[in-house]
C-alpha cells in the first residue's frame, strides 16, 4: 500500500491488518456506516456478526482467551457501546486482551445530546484499562498500535477506542507500528534477581509448600505452562490453581491436587491452610480463593508473583512480593533451583510426609455423590462427558455459563492443556458461555467448542445461536437443565431459610424446538440411560448441536466454603449443612 | 538451612490511619484527571485535597497532589492503582519518601467595619496575609501558609467578619536538590 491518503475508516483497517488481526466480532449502526463500507471493499479482515453487542465482546474473549491473539469489537456509538460494557468489565477482570472499536457520533455533535450519542470514554474509563478518543484521522494509526500495545503488555486488558463519525470519514495519513510507544507506560516483565533468589531458598527450605497457580499463568504464554511443568518436576511440589487457570498444569499430572477456593477440592483447599510457604503465581488471591483473610492460610510464608503490582499486598500481605511475568519469573526460579542444587539439597523427608497428610486428604474423594439410576446428576453428565471428549485429547475447548454447572465443569472436567478453558471468573456474567464458544470456534476451526451451560445463564445470549447457524460453526451447548438457578437455589437452601424468591424458572422453552426453529440440531436426555447415546450424537454431529440434558433439580455444589469461613471450615456434603449453620457475618457477603 | 527474612518488614501498628501527601506527574490530556478521581471514588479512597495544573507545556504534563488517609495498606495500594493508569509518569508518596515543603493558598473575604475592621488588618499583618483588595466595609486577603496554618488563620478571622473563603488545596514539593 502506497502512503498517499485515507480515510480515516481505510487508515484503521490498514492498522488492525497490520496488528495481525484476522477476525472481528461486530454489529453495526449508523456511527461505524464508514468503517463497515471499508470492510465491503476489502477482503483481508474477516467480520461476525453477532446479534448483541454484549454477545461481539464474548465472542472476541473466547477467541482471545483461546487463542493467545487478541479479540477484537466493532460496535456502534451509544446503545452498541453500552452494550458492551459488561464485556468489557468481564474483559478487565479476567485479564483478557480485546481491543473495542466504538462509533461515536461527529466531533462536532458530541456532548449535544446527539442520537445515539453516549460519553462512551466516560461510561468504560472503569471498566477497561485504558480508552481513548480519536479527534483526527491522523491519530487513528497511532492510537490503534498504542492500543494494542497497552492490551496486550504487562497485565492484558480491554481498550477501547472511541471514534466519531467525522474522524472515520476525513482523510489523514497513515503512521506504521514501528516506533509507537508510550512514556508513561512500561510494565517490568523481568523479576528481580535477588528477590526470586531468596523464593527459591524459601521454596528448598520448605517443609510444606504449595504451588498456588492463576490464570497470569496462562497469559504468559504456552512457554510459561511448559516451565512450570518443569518445575513441579523438579520440585514434587503440590500444585493448586484458581479457576482462571486451569489446564495450566496438566490434571492428569500426579502432584496435581484440583482446584482451589469456595468450591475447590477438599486437599487443595486443606493443603493451602496447612502449607508452611506458599508460591502464588499469577492469582491475585481473590475472595473466592482465600475464604475469610484472618483464617487464610495462617502459618505460611507467601511468595508473590505477579506482573501487576497492584496485585500485591492487595487482599492478603505476602512477605516476598516479585513483580514480574510468569514465564520470566518461572524460568529465572528454575534456573536458580538447579544452579544451587536444591533438588539434592532440599528436605524430601519432609516432603514426603507432606504428601502422605495430603493423600489422606485426597482419600475423603470430596467430589463424591449420591448416584442414581432414575435421575441424571448433573456431576454424572460431567463424568460421562470427559468420558466421550476424552478420545479428543487437547482439541476440546470447553467454555461455560455462571452457576452449579460452571463450579462442576471446573471439578470434573479435566483440563491437560492451558487456553482450552474459557469462563467467567472474576466478573460472573451469565450469558458467556455460548458467544465464548462461538469466538473459541472462529479461532480453532476443526476442533470440538462445547459450552457446559444452564438453561437460566444461557437464555441470557441465546439470540447468539443464529450467529453459530450463519456461519456454520458447529459448536455444541451440553446444558444442565434443572429448570433453577441453581447457584442462587442452593444459596437460599443455605443460607435464607429455603425461601426460594425467583430463582425457579416456570416457563423454560423447549429447547429441543428452539434448536430446530434456530437451524441447530436439538437433543434432550431425562434418564441416565439416554446420556451416553446422546453425547455420543452431540459430538458426531457436524452442526452446532444444543444438548438439553434434563438433571436432578435439587443437587448442590459441594465442596463449598461458606462465605465468612476459611479454608480449612469446608461444607463437604449435605450431611454437612445442619451441623455447620452459617453465621450472621458470613450471610452479608456474597 | 536458614530461612531469608521477609523483604517487607510491615509495621505492627497497621490499623493506623495516617494522612500522605502524593505527587502524580501525568500527560496533560483529556480525562486524566477522570480517571486519578473515578479511581478514588470506584475504590472507596479518601481525596483531602487535590490540586492539579500543567507544570511542563513542551512535554504536555501535569502535576497532580494529592492529599489522602489510610492504613499503611491502602496507601501502598493507592500509589500502585495510580502508577498503574497508563497516562501517569510518576507517583512519589512525599509523606514516606521525602522530607517535604507544603502550600495552601486562600483568598479570605471579610466584612466588618470599625474596631473588627481594624482588628482584621492587624491580624493579618501578623500573619502575613497581603490585602489584595479593600473597599470600605471589606478585604480581600491572600494568605499562604500549610493547611493548619490556614485553618488558624481562618477561626481568628471568623469574628472579625469572615464571609467567604476560597483555598487552593494542597501543593507540596521535596526539599533540597532531589526532584520527583
Amino acid at each position: 500500500m502506497t502512503d498517499s491518503r485515507q480515510t480515516g475508516a481505510e487508515i484503521l483497517i490498514r492498522a488492525l491488518r497490520e496488528q495481525g488481526v484476522e477476525v472481528v466480532f461486530g454489529y453495526p449502526g449508523g456511527a461505524v456506516l464508514p468503517i463497515y463500507d471499508a470492510l465491503y471493499k476489502q477482503n483481508e479482515l474477516r467480520h461476525v456478526l453477532v446479534r448483541q453487542e454484549g454477545g461481539a465482546v464474548h465472542s472476541a474473549e473466547g477467541y482471545a482467551r483461546s487463542s493467545g491473539k487478541v479479540g477484537v469489537v466493532l460496535v456502534t456509538s451509544g446503545p452498541g457501546a453500552t452494550n458492551a460494557v459488561t464485556g468489557l468489565t468481564d474483559a478487565l477482570l479476567d485479564s483478557i486482551p480485546i481491543i473495542c472499536l466504538t462509533g461515536q457520533v461527529p466531533t462536532h455533535l458530541i456532548g449535544n445530546d446527539a442520537f445515539q450519542e453516549a460519553d462512551t470514554t466516560g461510561i468504560t474509563r472503569p471498566c477497561t484499562k485504558h480508552n481513548y478518543l480519536v479527534k483526527s484521522p491522523d491519530d487513528v494509526a497511532r492510537v490503534v498500535h498504542e492500543a494494542f500495545l497497552v492490551a496486550t503488555t504487562g497485565r492484558p486488558g480491554p481498550v477501547v477506542i472511541d471514534l466519531p463519525k467525522d474522524v472515520l470519514q476525513l482523510e489523514g495519513t497513515y503512521t506504521s507500528k514501528e516506533g509507537v510507544q508510550l512514556k508513561s507506560y512500561r510494565p517490568q516483565v523481568q523479576g528481580d534477581r535477588e528477590r526470586i533468589r531468596q523464593a527459591v531458598a524459601m521454596m528448598a527450605a520448605a517443609k510444606k509448600p504449595i504451588l498456588y497457580t492463576g490464570g497470569g499463568v496462562v497469559n504468559a504464554g504456552p512457554r510459561a505452562s511448559e516451565l512450570l511443568r518443569e518445575l513441579v518436576a523438579e520440585t514434587g511440589f503440590p500444585i493448586t490453581s484458581t479457576l482462571m487457570g486451569l489446564g495450566c498444569y496438566p490434571a492428569s499430572g500426579k502432584n496435581w491436587l484440583g482446584m482451589l477456593g469456595m468450591h475447590g477440592t477438599y486437599e487443595a483447599n486443606l493443603a493451602m491452610h496447612g502449607s508452611d510457604v506458599m508460591i502464588n503465581i499469577g492469582a491475585r488471591f481473590d475472595d473466592r480463593v482465600t475464604g475469610r483473610i484472618s483464617g487464610f492460610a495462617p502459618g505460611a510464608r507467601k511468595i508473590h508473583v505477579d506482573i501487576d503490582p497492584s496485585s500485591i499486598n492487595k487482599n492478603v500481605r505476602v512477605d516476598l512480593p516479585i513483580v514480574g511475568d510468569a514465564a520470566s519469573v518461572l524460568e529465572d526460579m528454575l534456573t536458580i533451583w538447579r544452579e544451587e542444587g536444591y533438588g539434592k539439597k532440599a528436605d524430601r523427608e519432609a516432603l514426603a510426609s507432606w504428601w502422605k497428610q495430603i493423600d489422606e486428604w485426597r482419600g475423603v474423594n470430596c467430589l463424591r455423590y449420591r448416584k442414581s439410576d432414575t435421575i441424571i446428576k448433573p456431576q454424572y453428565a460431567l463424568e460421562r462427558l470427559a468420558h466421550h471428549i476424552k478420545p479428543y485429547g487437547d482439541d476440546v475447548y470447553i467454555s461455560t455459563e455462571v452457576g452449579q454447572h460452571q463450579m462442576w465443569a471446573a471439578q470434573f472436567l479435566p483440563f491437560n492443556q492451558p487456553n482450552r478453558w474459557m469462563t467467567s471468573g472474576g466478573l460472573g456474567t451469565m450469558g458467556y458461555g455460548l458467544p465464548a464458544a462461538i469466538g473459541a470456534q472462529m479461532a480453532n476451526p476443526g476442533k470440538l467448542c462445547i459450552d457446559v451451560a444452564g438453561e437460566a445463564s444461557i437464555l441470557m445470549n441465546i439470540q447468539e445461536m443464529t450467529t453459530a447457524t450463519q456461519y456454520r460453526l458447529p459448536v455444541k451447548v451440553f446444558c444442565l437443565n434443572n429448570q433453577w438457578m441453581g447457584m442462587v437455589r442452593q444459596w437460599q437452601e443455605l443460607l435464607h431459610g429455603e425461601r426460594y424468591s425467583e430463582s425457579y424458572s416456570e416457563a423454560l422453552p423447549d429447547f429441543v424446538k428452539l434448536a430446530e426453529a434456530y437451524g441447530w440440531v436439538g437433543l434432550r436426555a431425562d434418564s441416565p440411560s439416554d446420556l451416553d447415546g446422546l453425547i455420543e450424537e452431540m459430538i458426531k454431529t457436524d452442526r452446532p448441536v444444543f444438548a438439553d440434558v434434563r438433571v436432578d433439580q435439587k443437587e448442590n455444589c459441594f465442596p463449598m466454603i461458606p462465605s465468612g469461613r476459611a479454608h480449612n471450615e469446608m461444607l463437604l456434603g449435605p450431611e454437612d449443612q445442619v451441623e455447620n449453620p452459617i453465621t450472621e457475618e458470613g450471610m452479608v457477603l456474597v | 538451612m536458614i530461612q531469608p527474612p521477609s523483604v517487607y518488614e510491615f509495621q505492627h501498628n497497621e490499623e493506623r490511619i495516617n494522612r500522605h501527601t502524593i505527587s502524580v506527574l501525568v500527560d496533560n490530556e483529556p480525562g486524566v484527571l477522570a480517571r486519578v478521581i473515578g479511581l478514588f471514588s470506584g475504590r472507596g479512597y479518601n481525596i483531602e485535597s487535590l490540586t492539579v495544573s500543567e507544570v511542563d507545556h513542551a512535554e504536555h504534563l501535569s502535576r497532580i497532589t494529592i492529599v489522602t488517609s489510610g492504613t499503611a495498606m491502602i496507601v501502598e495500594q493507592i500509589k500502585a492503582q495510580l502508577d498503574r493508569l497508563v497516562p501517569v509518569h510518576k507517583v512519589r508518596d512525599l509523606t514516606l519518601e521525602a522530607v517535604h515543603i507544603e502550600r495552601e493558598l486562600a483568598l479570605i473575604k471579610i466584612v466588618s467595619t470599625g474596631e473588627r475592621r481594624v482588628e482584621a488588618l492587624r491580624m493579618a499583618d501578623i500573619f502575613k496575609a497581603r490585602v489584595v483588595d479593600a473597599t470600605l466595609e471589606s478585604f480581600v486577603f491572600e494568605f499562604t501558609g500549610t493547611s493548619a496554618e490556614q485553618d488558624d488563620f481562618a477561626s481568628l478571622m471568623r469574628p472579625l467578619g469572615l464571609v467567604e473563603i476560597v483555598r487552593t488545596g494542597v501543593v507540596a514539593i521535596g526539599r533540597g536538590t532531589a526532584t520527583l
